[in-house]
């Protein structure tokens, strides 16, 4: 953040933003959205509790209804507000300090969701490296594994769970590491495309964004492919104790975010198409980008500490 | 500034009579501090508690000091003309250093209290603490007897709901129907886990605080010196009844403990001859409708109600599905492997309080099924049949 | 259309991009939350006035408990920091509005449907097993077994509010680094704003963390998962490292805005410069740096390794250090000054000498072998309310009072101010002080009732919580008043001795847009 540090130059006239009623939309998409969520969760999934013949039943049948007007008042939100952006960016309408805001903003979000990432990271890392040896015995906990689990051994991936589920754990060297390839060649065709936009190759920048996008594609048919595989063949699913729970929440936040990265990649490609970038002013493009490679390296560390180690 | 002074005397008159008045009425029970407990380590701990706290105080006091000596030293009135200086390192260093110093020196006999209190290791005896949303089942894992030990404080003394006040009695709260025995002068071991949520077994004399957690056992000690009553508490919230989950130790004699011991051992053998008794007899409606009363009240009424009605998370019975039309079979499954938020039963209750309580169920607050389960049913169940 | 016109009626509100407004109405939404969350302190209060159940049923009482820690927590204090950060940092910092205007305007809104959704479970049609009762802390299981039907909108409720805060404190980082006038280094910032932009990095730090908390606890509820549960691999105690990774730094994030505050008011009505303002500032990014690696010092009791504990205890007893420095350097900015007591100095001198109590009694439970005795008793409960009511609270209304008559142009009634003052000071001591020794004495947090020993203590603290609470009724009062007008027309330096763009560069009332030209720094 050093070099915007020097404010230098003389004073500034500053942007004043006008009024804007996209943001109570997006409240209120939002908030339809987790009622409906909420609604539809219970009355689809096994309750902890819940009685018979109460009101949140009757809700519960409307949950799915509810979810999905939550859901296209939040998707025309997000079309409404980046549309928006677009126009105003276009039409110039951005001083060099907005544009710096927008970068930096940006950057502050992938770094939440680094630490969204690092919360199950840090599970995946307690759960092996704490909660399994102790199960098994180890540390101050001779104890546990004597009296409550005896049965249950201390080993990664956790094929038996203490109450005796099983499954089978699911190896790097097939899918996952073609996955591998699939999305470190993405990073390179998106780094191609990018230079390209610099140097004002229009056809190359095209070309290489829609590749990007289509490689994103690709890994997530693989990736669907995988699940398909774990459910049906090794009997790993998200509900396969400590193994399963880690596996999926990792891959699965990890794949929604490419989905995201890949929606994101196409409308980029399309407004390539349009022209809508130019050497100076592509924040949007740069912030796909940046996006793009944050979801990469999230896999990388996906690729070593769930598959490979 | 009239009103201002008026009032604030007042408020502070009203609150200095307050205080006093109340104070005093605290001064006799003097239990505004910790306390030094019955064991070595609850004495270190108190020692050390009290040399925290005065530090803490000279550290404060020596902060309010400071600063009630620049209220009123430098007020615009005495001091007119502020000094200008904005920073001096060698004070800023000073202060830097020297509440470390004070840190290190609270560190080390911390340290080697802790290490200390961890150790479990030769222990001449052990004891399973279990939780159980909401009472403890102790088991004397050398022995080889068990019991689950509860609030015996009545309803009628906790629920004031008319707010006319109830007589209480000295333990209130903390009295339990079965006190957990033990010798003094011998090293302790317990163990704790849960079946449910967490709770934490919390023994302030002996200084010891433990979380139960269910699905791990946590190990902690305790060495008694003086015999006695003692008195703890369920620590972590635990839900529903948290505050209604006391512990009792009564701390005894070697030899009386021994005599303890035996008698327990004896009740279990006798309990053990009445449930396979029990068992074994084909009951009649009415002493299972008897029995099934007495076990309800006891052990099922703090969730389902007397009414059989159920309150907020704890479903009605009355005309329930499971109580009512479902097969008696399924019915004491329920019981005895428990579902979600509802306890297994199985190894607190015999075969015939069961089947008791079932029957119980099935035909009281007007579910009149007419249907009965036998013991010897329920022991097949058991064992998985 | 934003030069020079001002938008009206509701769509002025729901639309606006403009940082006072949206400023304003954080305040106000924090301050009903305030009421709300304190009208459920009274409820606790109530029951616990003598032994004996004679108001809540026991779940009720624990839906109190939690609702009043989440609502004060999430709803009270954090709102209250966003609604002073939006009102000044564009002022102090030489800027027209905030870096994202329209991304503010989001995180606002975004809070009322999160607290409607949080308060809705206390509607017992919809919610017949209740409202979450789990305490603010949720542990796992309780809260994931056996967690009333509410806790899943709960868990979708702080979703919402970890959306909400993280653009919030995008907003903040994004407006300090880009927006500041020309000649405004970092360190020549005010206090305030370096601790929000410190806050603000906390905030992207851990409300993810948060989030990733809740969202496990939502799959452990539904999706079969078992991280909490021993029986597939979990571990409860797991529930705790990943909550109090979060919830450590927050407790920081609710003080470090208080300590910008009390940075500004002390050195005004001291006449002098704050004392030391670079290690103020090194020392506030100390404090944000160690709040990330002790956070299990609330768990002491989870039969953690002793390595650990050992490791735990002493990091967070080093706190002390840092925060001391901030002591001191407030005293020493007061000492040669020419000292005057107006309501704002006096609510910052009580924030300092009442912060350092509940900040000593801290460094007692950091103690590890003792804080077995005092964990999860009132003892805890004493130390935080220390901190937070004259820390985070009094920080707050006294940042109200020091500039109010800048936002309104308008002088609040003094004489009814130091009113305010002197009846929360007496009730908050009252109220908070004996909980030190009931805690110690034996009494155990989150209960409804218990032994006639404690009798005494509980009957002081209720009466103080009564009178802590309709004081602030007269705070409502003194600023809808000063709004309306107040005590006559403020002067543009408001107090004598102010410093800061806000008072030096800006009318009072502050315009609209604070400033459309950069002013020059020196
Ligand atoms: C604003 C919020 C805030 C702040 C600032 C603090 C500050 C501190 N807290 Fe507190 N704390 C809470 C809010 C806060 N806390 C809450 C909400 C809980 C309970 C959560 C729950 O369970 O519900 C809690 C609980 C809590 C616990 C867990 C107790 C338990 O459950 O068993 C501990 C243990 O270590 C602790 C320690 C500290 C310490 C060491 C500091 C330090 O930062 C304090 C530093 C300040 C000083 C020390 C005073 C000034 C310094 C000097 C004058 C210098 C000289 C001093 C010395 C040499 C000692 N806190
Ligand atoms: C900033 C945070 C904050 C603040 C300001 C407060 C303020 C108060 N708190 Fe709270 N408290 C917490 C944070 C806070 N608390 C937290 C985090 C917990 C832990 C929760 C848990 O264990 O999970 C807790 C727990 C807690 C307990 C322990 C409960 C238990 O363990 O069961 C108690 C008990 O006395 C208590 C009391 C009070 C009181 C009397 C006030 C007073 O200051 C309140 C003053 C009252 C008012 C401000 C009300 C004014 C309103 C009116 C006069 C009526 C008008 C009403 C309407 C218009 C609706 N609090
Ligand atoms: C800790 C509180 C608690 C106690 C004590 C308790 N129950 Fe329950 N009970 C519950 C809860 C909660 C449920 C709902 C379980 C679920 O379906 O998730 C329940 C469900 C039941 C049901 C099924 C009701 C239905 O229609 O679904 C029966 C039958 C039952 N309990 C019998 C008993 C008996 C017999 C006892 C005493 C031996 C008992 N309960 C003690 C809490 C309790
Ligand atoms: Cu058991 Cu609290
Ligand atoms: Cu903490």
């Amino acid at each position: 953040m050093k070099e915007n540090t020097e404010n230098t130059g003389k004073p500034t006239n500053y942007y004043v933003p006008e009024q804007s009623n996209l943001p109570i939309i997006g409240s209120v998409g939002l908030f339809v959205l987790v009622l409906g969520a909420g609604n539809f969760i219970q009355g689809t999934t096994d309750t902890v509790s819940q009685k018979e013949g109460s009101l949140p039943e009757f809700m519960a049948s409307m949950g799915p209804y509810v979810l999905t007007l939550g859901l296209l008042i939040v998707f025309y939100l997000m079309y409404k507000w980046w549309s928006t952006a677009a126009r105003e960016s276009m039409a110039n309408m951005n001083s060099a300090q907005l544009d710096r805001s927008y970068r930096q903003g940006m950057l502050w979000f992938i770094t939440s969701e680094v630490m969204f990432f690092a919360a199950f990271f840090g599970a995946l890392w307690y759960a092996r490296v704490m909660i399994v040896p102790w199960l098994g015995g180890e540390g101050n906990n001779a104890m546990t594994h004597a009296l409550l689990w005896p049965d249950f051994n201390a080993i990664w991936p956790v094929t038996t769970t203490p109450d005796g589920t099983t499954t089978q754990a699911m190896g790097p060297w097939g899918l996952p590491a073609i996955n591998t390839a699939i999305l470190l060649t993405s990073s390179w065709t998106l780094t191609i495309a990018h230079h390209a936009l610099i140097d004002k190759n229009r056809p190359t920048l095209i070309l290489f964004t829609w590749i990007t996008a289509f490689l994103g594609v690709i890994f997530l048919g693989l990736q669907a492919y995988e699940y398909y595989h774990a459910y049906t063949d090794l009997g790993l699913t998200l509900g396969s104790g400590i193994y399963g729970n880690t596996f999926f929440m990792l891959t699965g936040f990890h794949g929604l975010h490419v989905t995201i990265g890949t929606i994101f990649l196409i409308v980029l490609s399309i407004r390539c198409s349009k022209g809508h970038f130019t050497p100076e002013n592509h924040f949007a493009y740069e912030a796909g980008a940046w996006y793009w490679h944050f979801v990469d390296v999230v896999w990388l560390f996906l690729f070593v500490f769930v598959y490979a180690l | 500034m009239s009103l201002l002074k008026r009032v604030m005397s007042g408020a502070l008159m009203v609150s200095c009579f307050l205080t006093g008045h109340l104070w005093a009425a605290e001064a006799e029970y003097s239990k505004l501090n910790l306390r030094p407990g019955v064991t070595e380590n609850s004495q270190r701990v108190f020692d050390l508690h009290m040399e925290v706290v005065w530090i803490m105080f000279a550290v404060a006091g020596l902060v309010f000091a400071a600063i009630l000596y620049s209220v009123i030293r430098f007020r615009k009135s005495k001091n007119p003309t502020p000094a200008k200086f904005s920073h001096s390192t060698t004070l800023e260093i000073i202060w830097t250093v020297i509440p470390m110093l004070i840190l290190i020196y609270l560190t080390k006999p911390a340290i080697e209290l802790l290490l200390d209190m961890e150790d479990t290791s030769k222990a001449d005896m052990t004891v399973k603490v279990n939780g159980i949303r909401w009472k403890w089942e102790y088991t004397y894992l050398d022995e080889g007897f068990s019991f689950v030990s509860e609030l015996s404080t009545p309803e009628s003394q906790y629920k004031d709901y008319a707010r006319t006040g109830t007589e209480k009695g000295e333990n209130y709260l903390l009295e339990v129907n079965n006190e957990v025995v033990l010798p003094v002068g011998k090293k302790i071991r317990f163990l704790l886990t849960s079946k449910d949520v967490i709770h934490s077994w919390w023994m302030p004399d002996f200084a010891v605080k433990m979380d139960a957690i269910p699905g791990f056992i946590n190990e902690t000690w305790t060495k008694i010196e003086k015999p006695g009553v003692y008195r703890g508490v369920c620590a972590e919230l635990c839900g529903e009844l948290h505050g209604f989950m006391p512990i009792v130790v009564r701390a005894v004699p070697q030899a009386e403990y021994d005599q303890w011991v035996a008698q327990k051992l004896e009740e279990k053998a006798e309990a053990e001859r009445l449930a396979a008794e029990a068992a074994a007899k084909s009951w009649s409606m009415d002493d299972l409708m008897a029995e099934g009363k007495r076990v309800y009240e006891q052990k099922c009424q703090v969730c389902h109600q007397a009414s059989g009605e159920g309150l907020g998370a704890f479903p009605a019975l009355k005309g329930s599905a499971v109580a009512t039309q479902g097969p008696a079979d399924d019915h004491a499954r329920l019981v005895i492997y428990g579902r979600g938020m509802m306890q297994a039963f199985g190894t607190e209750l015999t075969d015939a309080e069961i089947a008791a309580v079932v029957t119980y169920e099935r035909n009281a607050w007007g579910n009149d099924t007419g249907e009965m389960i036998q013991p010897g049913r329920v022991s097949e169940l058991k064992a998985g049949n | 259309m934003a030069h020079g016109h001002h938008p009206t009626g509701i769509k002025r509100w729901l639309f606006t991009t403009n940082h006072k407004d949206i400023g304003s109405m954080y305040l106000w939404f924090s301050f009903t939350m305030f009421l709300i969350g304190g009208a459920m302190a009274l409820g606790i209060r109530l029951e616990l006035f003598q032994p004996g159940l004679q108001f809540w049923e026991p779940n009720f009482f624990n839906t109190l408990t939690t609702m009043h820690g989440l609502i004060m927590v999430f709803g009270a204090v954090m709102p209250a920091f966003v609604g002073l950060a939006n009102w000044l940092i564009p002022m102090q910092i030489g800027a027209p509005d905030m870096a994202l205007p329209r991304m503010n305007n989001f995180s606002f809104w975004i809070l009322p449907f999160a607290f409607t959704l949080l308060l809705l479970s206390l509607v017992t049609p919809l919610f017949p097993d209740g409202a979450p009762n789990f305490g603010w802390t949720f542990y796992a299981p309780l809260s994931t077994k056996f967690g009333p039907a509410s806790t899943d909108f709960f868990i979708f409720g702080v979703h919402l509010m970890g959306i909400s805060s993280i653009m919030g404190a995008i907003n903040v980082i994004v407006t300090v680094m880009n927006m500041r006038a020309p000649g405004m280094s970092l360190m020549k910032m005010p206090m305030f704003v370096w601790t929000w932009v410190i806050t603000a990095f906390l905030l992207i730090m851990v409300m993810p963390v948060l989030a990733g908390a809740v969202t496990m606890m939502l799959t452990d509820r539904h999706f079969g998962t078992s991280f909490f549960d021993a029986a597939g691999g979990g571990d409860p105690v797991m529930f705790q490292h990943i909550f109090w990774f979060f919830g450590h730094p927050e407790v920081y994030i609710m003080i470090l805005p208080a300590f910008g505050i009390a940075s500004h008011i002390i050195p005004t009505f001291s006449r002098k410069p704050l004392f030391g303002y670079a290690s103020m500032v090194y020392a506030t990014a100390s404090i944000a740096f160690l709040s990330f690696v002790v956070w299990a010092h609330h768990m002491f009791t989870v039969g953690m390794p002793v390595a650990g504990e050992l490791y735990f205890m002493i990091a967070t007893m080093i706190i002390a250090v840092p925060t001391g420095v901030k002591i001191f350097n407030w005293v020493a900015t007061m000492w040669q000054g020419s000292i005057t007591f107006e309501t704002p100095m006096l609510f910052a001198l009580a924030f300092v000498v009442l912060f350092t109590l509940g900040g000593v009694s801290g460094v007692m439970l950091a103690m590890t072998p003792v804080d077995k005795q005092y964990h999860d008793t009132y003892f805890v409960v004493a130390h935080f309310h220390y901190v937070l009511f004259p820390g985070a609270i009094f920080g707050t209304i006294a940042a109200v009072y020091y500039w109010l008559p800048k936002w309104t142009g308008n002088m609040y009634n003094e004489t009814l101010g130091k009113v305010h003052f002197w009846f929360s000071i007496i009730a908050v001591n009252l109220t908070f002080f004996p909980m030190h020794f009931s805690g110690l004495a034996g009494m155990q947090r989150r209960v409804p009732d218990y032994n006639m020993m404690f009798e005494g203590f509980n009957q002081l603290s209720s009466i103080g919580a009564f009178m802590l609470g309709f004081s602030q009724l007269l705070f409502l009062y003194l600023v809808i008043n000063c709004i309306r007008g107040g005590k006559g027309k403020a002067t543009d330096r408001v107090w004598e001795g102010a410093e800061g763009l806000e008072f030096t560069h800006l009318p009072s009332p502050a315009p609209y847009h604070s400033f459309e030209q950069a002013p020059e720094v020196k």
